[in-house]
């Protein structure tokens, strides 16, 4: 398509702009992270004056941040798997099956994504407090209540994307499977699942994301045992100062698993995106 | 043709079936709700239970008195509403301010989200040198934690420290006073804007090639083109978009809670911010329930009323 001559200009100028908007707080970040104490706690400055790795062997120290990675690890992962299967299941339902009740169960699992999440943080507070008194099960305070809590902030969007990435998928194939003697079930898991994966994987990406990147039920319900690093972030601030080198350089640590999951499998969620939610 | 597959009512039309069908016909019934049972199990405990609970507390005074045993908390009947939508007295008042701060927040933050995310999307189709590095770079922000991005943003923020105010070359304030509010609307534009990016590339990826060939073929220019397939090609997606986006947005949270603390500036107090003040600092969970349920009626309200006028207006298109 031939274009007229003030596209190429406006596309030099809006890309680079945008561009010099997203780079700019991620070198503030890198940059910092690179500094001594004292120059972050001066004018800021684009180049380091002395550079020093430091600050990536003190945030080990300066707050336990091995143990609120481990936890964070453990919850956004158990969370993104189960929702992942859990999801699987319901989509496939959806896809494949009429059933009474399908559009008020899609309606609702859409509309659960409307709530705001302050409306039940209260009451799910109030109701993990009352099953670990009644039946021992610990929720409130525990890495398990965390991953149910965090796996259905996911759920919604898994089901809606692989719903509608498992009807991309033709009948036929799982159709075949079951002519040739496996159950739905069969036909699930040896044709829909591998022809599904990219959209899982992209759905795994979003719900550990999802969970990596939650503050407001992670400051609530965790304690000192099983805080995440969304909150355990924090600590590098004390009355006296705060250690930015530190900060960036954590902020930075904690980046890096899901910034490079997600560029790697980028093609994968675009994909996803482009079945599911976009239709 | 397998029984699941099969419309229920149509096996039943079948006439007399034998026990052998009705065995397999029950399971094809079954089925589906077995499967959808722990997305519904979990949904329930983690959302609507919850849900109910915070509708049921709000019509309580469910005060600090009462906390240890809730059972014990008098009845308010609508007194909680009626309190909160008093717009003469302090707590209607700035449930009321928090209200317009969320509209303006959510207005400019979606706008610019969708305007950046749009001609950036639309500027990148044709391919050029560096795209991929470009497309790669953009979606950072939306793959960064959302605290540690909100936390470089409150230290680039810093009076005495921070990048901007040496880039601007003054001395302001960013995190308190007037200009909180704005410092909010860059930090959730930054986050936000790669996700309407990718959003809408994706729904260009879907726009078949051969539409735009014809309308070259027909002398149809890049504008014209733009206009009458790439604007009317995505609008479903857009619907789609802007709706999600209003949605996480007026709910949003997260991004002045991070950026400024759980006592946000009341230049930048969102209502969600406002709901966590009353419930958790002032300990009055029936007045913060109430506005929950509050803010819940406006989104349902907004989000059926903007459904109904882009589905009228599509079926009107088709």
């Amino acid at each position: 398509m031939s274009e007229p001559r003030w596209v190429p200009w406006a596309r030099r100028f809006v890309l680079g702009f945008l561009a010099l908007f997203t780079l700019v707080p991620l070198y503030a970040m890198v940059s910092s992270s690179l500094k001594p104490l004292g120059d972050v706690q001066g004018k800021w400055e684009w180049f380091p004056s002395t550079l020093t790795i430091q600050p990536f062997f003190d945030i080990w120290e300066t707050i336990p941040l091995a143990d609120y990675f481990m936890n964070s690890l453990v919850i956004s992962g158990s969370a993104a798997i189960l929702s992942v299967v859990i999801a699987i299941f319901a989509a496939y339902a959806l896809s494949r099956f009429r059933f009474r009740g399908k559009n008020f169960f899609k309606m609702t699992v859409l509309s659960t994504q409307m709530f705001p999440g302050i409306l039940f943080l209260l009451p799910l507070f109030l109701i993990f407090v009352n099953i670990g008194n009644t039946t021992g099960i610990v929720l409130y305070g525990s890495r398990l209540g965390l991953i149910i809590t965090y796996l259905t902030f996911s759920l919604p969007f898994a089901i809606w994307m692989l719903a509608g990435y498992i009807d991309s998928i033709p009948k036929e194939l799982d159709e075949a499977a079951m002519v040739d003697g496996t159950g739905p079930l069969g036909a699930l898991i040896r044709v829909v699942i591998p022809a599904a994966t990219p959209g899982i994987v992209a759905v795994g990406i979003y719900s550990f994301m999802t969970a990596w990147g939650e503050v407001l039920f992670a400051s609530v319900m965790t304690d000192s045992g099983t805080r995440t690093l969304a909150v355990g972030l924090q600590e590098y601030s004390t009355q006296v100062q705060v250690y930015w080198n530190q900060v960036m350089a954590a902020s930075l640590i904690v980046s890096v698993p899901v910034v490079a999951g997600f560029l790697l499998l980028q093609r994968y969620l675009v994909a996803g995106l482009t079945a599911g939610a976009v239709k | 043709m397998p029984t699941a597959l099969d419309d229920a009512p149509a096996v039943k039309a079948a006439g007399a079936p034998g026990p052998r069908r009705v065995r397999r016909k029950r399971r094809g019934v079954a089925l589906p709700y077995l499967l959808l049972l722990p997305a519904i199990l979990l949904e329930l405990l983690v959302h609507l239970i919850p849900m109910i609970a915070g509708l049921v507390m709000s019509f309580f005074k469910l005060t600090q008195f009462y906390i240890r045993d809730f059972s014990s908390a008098p009845a308010a009947g609508l007194d909680n509403y009626k309190f909160v939508l008093d717009f003469n007295f302090a707590a209607g008042k700035s449930l009321l301010g928090s209200f317009w701060i969320s509209v303006l927040y959510t207005v400019l933050s979606v706008g610019f989200c969708w305007l950046f995310g749009t001609s950036a999307a639309v500027l990148m189709q044709k391919n050029f040198r560096g795209r991929g590095v470009l497309r790669t770079l953009f979606l950072v922000p939306y793959a960064l934690p959302m605290y540690a991005a909100v936390i470089t943003w409150s230290f680039m923020f810093q009076r005495d420290t921070g990048l901007v105010n040496s880039l601007l070359g003054i001395d302001s304030f960013w995190l308190i006073g007037d200009n909180s509010f704005w410092s909010l609307v860059v930090v959730s534009v930054w986050r936000n804007w790669p996700f309407a990016f990718l959003i809408v590339m994706a729904g260009l990826q879907n726009i078949p090639g051969e539409l735009y060939e014809a309308a070259a073929i027909d002398g149809a220019g890049w504008w014209r083109q733009f206009q009458a397939i790439t604007q009317p090609m995505l609008r479903p997606v857009n619907q789609v978009l802007l709706l999600v986006l209003f949605l996480w947005t007026f709910n949003d949270f997260n991004t002045p809670y991070v950026l400024f603390g759980a006592s946000a500036p009341k230049e930048a107090s969102l209502i969600s911010i406002h709901i966590y003040q009353s419930s958790f600092v002032t300990w009055n969970f029936g007045l913060g329930s109430a506005m929950s349920v509050l803010l819940l009626l406006f989104l349902l309200i907004v989000s059926t009323v903007y459904l109904g006028l882009t589905s009228r207006r599509r079926n009107a298109v088709v």
